[in-house]
């Protein structure tokens, strides 16, 4: 079209991104690449092709990493991260080059991902390579701190980390830059669809000062990744992609001692109240999910749309669909790019027609050749539509109404994924409230998709643990420092009870009430002579199933105010003082030593502190880089069922009551195996201590048969363990199935750790201005 | 050289009367206008991004600006304007472009929206712009403040009518909006209307003393219901003239308004619009926001008097392939 054609017609015409320089890296490297490792390529060995989505045209060669490349670059980072650990300033400096080497080369980081991926050009431009500078300045400073700010943390060691195709490079710099700023080493593995930017950080990282061997990159299929999970020379495991991966992965490593964390799919609902601004909402839709064509684990991919509004908003949003610009993802006018691979096509496609709602694809023109989908509307979905269940990873949006605010957060709870959500208000009371409502571990208030180095970044339920980003991004990346254990004193006169002259029948507690144990079963329990100083119920699956009804019954609890929590917690130490002798006589008779006395006061000790961190384990307001504010709120965990232990099982019961409590969440103890009379004795201070009922509940019994029963119960969030019996490998198994965290500290955890523990971080993004 | 009204290109500037049915409003909705929402932060950030979107190139850009110089209201409202300064403004907009670029262009012919004036310059640009088709337009009702006897402001339309304006650019009185006075507001461009005739009115906002985008959204809103032609930002004086966040409110609601009623309002985004690139960015928003028949100067227009030199020299770039200078090209 010449000029004058144009003017008439105002087109928008072809706007491309020069390729040429990305191309020739390539082409340095002859268009083959090996394994980075030990800060140098390996020969190129088992090539598979990596291909451009666009064009579906060979970009280049990779190797299939062999189990002895992986053993290679494991070596390799366990030789450097001694050396790497010893200087955190000089860590810092490195870090601060990476990000400059970032901005320097960005324009090359950018084509060559859009080449790779498919994303649009605008979005590895404007989003992905930004962000990846960010990450690794924000965290130049977190090691330029380490030795001030966590004096009690220190490195993991070798970190092995697998991340997901959809953004290749910006996965890599929220795995790799926490690693090595907290002074890890590295073996990542990126996806085989998009090799090339993390050889080309890699290289040039290299260039920049990263020592030799503190990052390694191995490249292949899910079959290396398999090799990196299953190495026994590796400290930690981290991952993000498919829960359905990330569930293999939590089973292969339970029981190995590696630290684990998984950032999985995701659901999220993007909520839309009648007072909102819809063209905004509609305009945040786009950014929701069709920003890299839907393939985002947080794209909020679920539309509730409050029904008076629904048709208006419809008829808007098909409107702006057909907007949407479709094609070339180096043309700088594009809006949505290509699909990483026919593979994920096909199965988006597949997904899309099998669907029984009313389908609606935006009125783009397509390109002829290419991985190409175009965005795409499902409504009238019931709620038990698989498709308002499951991950499309594509450019398709489903969408429902609600009425109230309530089933707002009942819609957008029915899910097993807790990822991200988005709510669309004018309203600050109603957007406020919904925020800490939902179940996610991202909320974006009249916004969505907004990420910075400063927020941390991860889910609940299903959609995985861990925080990637901030202060709590770090605690993937360290663990505490060995501490000495606790010595209790005894006393100088033994206070030794006389035995019962009542038969006394210790009962489980449940729901605010003793209960006997559904098996009819007990266990005689003897004191350190041998004697039987009483009998423990022997609980069994349902005795548990009826602990977690409990639970569920006593949300309420959740809801409190620390300042209620608080009080409860001192009348608990108040009123366990009150019984102080009657406790110490019972742990000397069972023990057979004298330090009874010593661990009631400790335990009475215990409760006060939780009562004074009731209401002050403060959230944070992050420096996040808008007009706004991004929260970190500590919310509870939720239910959390712990085996109890340790040679002094009142103080741990106590800890555990105390944390779980204080932080807000509900709690079922399966007591200590050696001294479960101990926890029997305590339900009566608890009942008379004001706590709701089914806020806390305990069971005796045999811990390595609950241990399976509790960690493969779907209804509970966490399961913890200091038991004696070693109960890792079965509960990190078997809480593969809905990935509940859990926690199986080694020695005496600090009261950081606890808290930690016992809550989770939520990020609510809120930008503001009027 | 003497260009006739007749080339293809020019038409919509000249024509805008037989484009669209003239917006005929509607009775003031209140439960609507207070129902209006616009998200400071969301509307940022869309027009934070929008530049990197979209991206225009080579001839396209070439085309587009050339669009662009059709939908340039050339402007002089400056306290020393003279009849001299109004007669070369008017001269630039019939040859806004040097002859030579525009054949090279193959767009010769070419001319501006329109010519903006003070009511004491119309008669001159009327006289100066004869047999050219550009149309006078004529700022009106105690421009740029609105604070003149009301009287007196609805008055002044008609002079300025009847000295040949065929397009009054009204000031809205701020404080109706500022006070929620929406009654008042929509009676007032009512009646500003009426005095227009059949000359085009278009309402100027002043959005930068309207304080919020909601209150910009509601002005709109009230304005188009009581019948403006075009829904306008700014006079050009206030502290904050035309923004992207403000254009897209204004022309969201526009629109909407369009769905509501099928009456097609104008829009025009008037000062600190002076670069090349900053014009084509107000045109992927037009485009994207309100669709390609906005793209034509009965429905757009921009209220500019140095973005000119910069598309000048932009397309003396595109046709010689070096970069221009500013003294190469006529002043306005």
């Amino acid at each position: 079209m010449n000029v004058a054609e144009i003017f008439e017609s105002m087109d928008y015409g072809p706007a491309p991104e020069d390729a040429a320089e990305a191309l020739k890296w390539i082409e340095s490297h002859d268009g083959k690449f090996g394994q980075f490792i030990g800060g140098a390529f390996t020969k190129p060995n088992k090539l598979f092709a990596s291909k451009n989505p666009a064009t579906t045209k060979l970009l280049a060669k990779v190797s299939q990493a062999s189990k002895r490349d992986v053993d290679n670059a494991v070596a390799a980072a366990r030789k450097a991260q001694k050396g790497w650990a010893k200087d955190a300033k000089a860590r810092a400096r490195v870090l601060y080059a990476l990000a400059r080497m970032v901005q320097k080369h960005s324009r090359l980081f950018a084509v060559l991902e859009t080449l790779d991926n498919g994303k649009p050009i605008r979005e590895s431009r404007d989003i992905d390579i930004p962000l990846v500078a960010r990450h690794f300045y924000y965290h130049a400073g977190m090691a330029q701190l380490m030795d001030d700010e966590l004096p009690g943390r220190e490195p993991l060691g070798v970190c092995g980390q697998i991340i997901p195709w959809n953004f290749p490079l910006l996965m890599l710099a929220w795995k790799v830059a926490p690693a090595l700023a907290m002074g890890n080493a590295v073996v990542l593995k990126p996806a085989e669809y998009t090799s090339l930017t993390a050889l080309l950080f890699a290289e040039l990282a290299h260039d920049a000062g990263l020592p030799p061997g503190v990052l390694n990159i191995v490249t292949g299929d899910g079959e290396v990744g398999g090799l990196i999970v299953s190495h026994k020379d590796v400290d930690k495991i981290a991952f993000t992609g498919s829960t359905e991966v990330g569930r293999v992965i939590r089973r292969e490593t339970a029981g190995s001692g590696k630290a684990l964390t998984l950032e999985l799919g995701g659901k999220s609902p993007y909520i839309v109240f009648d007072d909102a601004d819809m063209d905004s909402a509609i305009e945040g839709l786009v950014d929701a999910i069709w920003f890299n064509q839907g393939q985002v684990c947080c794209a909020g991919s679920r539309l509730l749309v409050q029904e008076g509004i629904a048709e208006d908003f419809g008829k808007r949003l098909k409107a702006r669909m057909d907007k949407l610009r479709i094609g070339d993802p180096l043309d700088k006018c594009i809006d949505v790019g290509a699909v990483v691979d026919p593979v994920q096509l096909k199965t988006i496609k597949a997904l899309v027609e099998g669907s029984g709602g009313e389908v609606y694809h935006a009125a783009t023109e397509l390109p002829k050749k290419g991985c190409f989908y175009p965005p795409t509307l499902i409504s009238g979905l019931s709620t038990a539509d698989p498709l308002m269940q499951e991950e499309i990873f594509g450019p398709v949006l489903v969408s429902t109404t609600f009425r109230t605010p309530g089933e707002a957060v009942e819609l957008a709870n029915n899910t097993r994924y807790g990822l991200a959500a988005t709510v669309w208000t004018e309203n600050v009371n109603l957007a406020l409230d919904m925020a800490p409502k939902l179940a996610a571990g991202v909320v974006w208030v009249n916004a969505t998709n907004l990420f910075d180095a400063a927020a941390g970044f991860g889910g609940v339920r299903e959609s995985g643990f861990g925080r990637e980003g901030g202060w709590e991004g770090l605690r993937a990346y360290t663990r505490e420092k060995a501490r000495p254990a606790r010595s209790l004193a005894a006393t100088a006169k033994a206070t030794t009870a006389e035995p019962d002259t009542v038969d006394r029948t210790a009962k489980l507690y449940i729901g605010g009430k003793q209960a006997r144990p559904d098996s009819g079963y007990s266990r005689a329990i003897l004191d350190a002579k041998g004697r039987v100083l009483g009998h423990a119920p022997i609980a069994n699956r349902k005795d548990l199933r009826n602990a977690v009804e409990a639970m569920n019954a006593a949300k309420g609890w959740s809801r409190t105010t620390g300042h209620l929590r608080a009080q409860i917690l001192y009348f608990l130490g108040e009123n366990l003082a009150a019984r102080g002798d009657e406790f110490a006589a019972r742990l000397n008779a069972m023990t057979g030593k004298r330090r009874g006395a010593a661990e009631v006061a400790a335990a009475v000790d215990a409760f006060f502190t939780w009562a004074a961190w009731a209401d002050k384990f403060d959230g944070r307001a992050k420096g996040v880089p808008i007009r706004g504010v991004a929260l970190a709120m500590n919310e509870p965990v939720g239910k959390i069922a712990a085996f109890c232990g340790g040679d002094a099982p009142l103080l741990n019961l106590a800890t555990l009551i105390g944390a779980a409590l204080a932080m807000g969440n509900r709690l079922t103890l399966i007591a200590s195996e050696a001294a479960p009379l101990v926890a029997t004795d305590l339900m009566q201070v608890l009942e008379t201590s004001d706590i709701p009922a089914g806020v806390v509940n305990i069971l005796t019994g045999d811990h390595a048969e609950l241990a399976g029963q509790v960690a493969g119960h779907a209804d509970l969030d966490a399961a913890w363990s200091f038991s004696e019996a070693d109960l890792a490998a079965v509960i990190e198994r078997e809480a593969a199935g809905n990935l509940k965290r859990t926690w199986i500290p080694a020695g005496e955890p600090s009261t950081q750790s606890f808290l930690d523990a016992a809550t989770e971080v939520k990020t609510i993004w809120i930008p503001y201005g009027e | 050289m003497e260009r006739t009204a007749t080339h293809a290109a020019t038409k919509p500037a000249q024509l805008p009367q037989v484009q669209e049915p003239r917006n005929a409003g509607l009775p003031l909705d209140l439960d609507l206008v207070r129902a209006l929402q616009a998200n400071t932060s969301a509307i940022e950030r869309r027009a934070a991004t929008l530049p990197g979107r979209r991206s225009v190139k080579k001839e396209y850009q070439a085309a587009w600006l050339l669009r662009a110089i059709t939908m340039i209201d050339l402007t002089t409202l400056a306290g020393d304007d003279t009849e001299g300064r109004v007669r070369r403004l008017c001269a630039k907009a019939r040859q806004p472009v040097r002859a030579d670029l525009l054949e090279a262009l193959g767009m010769p012919g070419l001319t501006t929206g329109a010519v903006c004036v003070y009511h004491d310059m119309v008669a001159t640009a009327v006289d100066a712009l004869k047999g050219t088709g550009i149309p006078v337009a004529a700022v009106s009702t105690g421009f740029p403040a609105g604070l003149s006897p009301f009287h007196l402001r609805v008055a002044e339309i008609g002079e300025s009518v009847a000295a040949g304006a065929k397009e009054i650019d009204i000031v809205i009185s701020r404080r109706h909006v500022l006070t929620g006075n929406w009654q008042a507001l929509y009676d007032e461009m009512r009646t500003f209307r009426e005095a227009c005739g059949e000359a085009h009115v278009k309402a100027i906002l002043a959005t930068g003393e309207l304080g919020t985008l909601r209150n910009v959204a509601r002005a709109s809103w009230v304005c188009m219901m009581a019948g403006a032609d075009f829904i306008k930002t700014s006079t050009g004086k206030e502290g904050v003239n035309a923004t992207l966040p403000v254009s897209l409110v204004m022309m969201r609601a526009i629109r909407a308004y369009h769905e509501m009623t099928g009456y097609r309002v104008g829009y025009k985004p008037a000062g600190g619009i002076s670069k090349a690139k900053d014009a084509v960015t107000y045109l992927t928003l037009v485009k994207d926001e309100l669709g390609d028949r906005w793209l034509q100067s009965d429905l757009f227009r921009f209220g500019a008097s140095s973005l000119l030199g910069d598309i000048e020299r932009q397309l003396e770039h595109y046709v010689t392939g070096r970069y221009s200078a500013g003294y190469r090209h006529a002043v306005g």
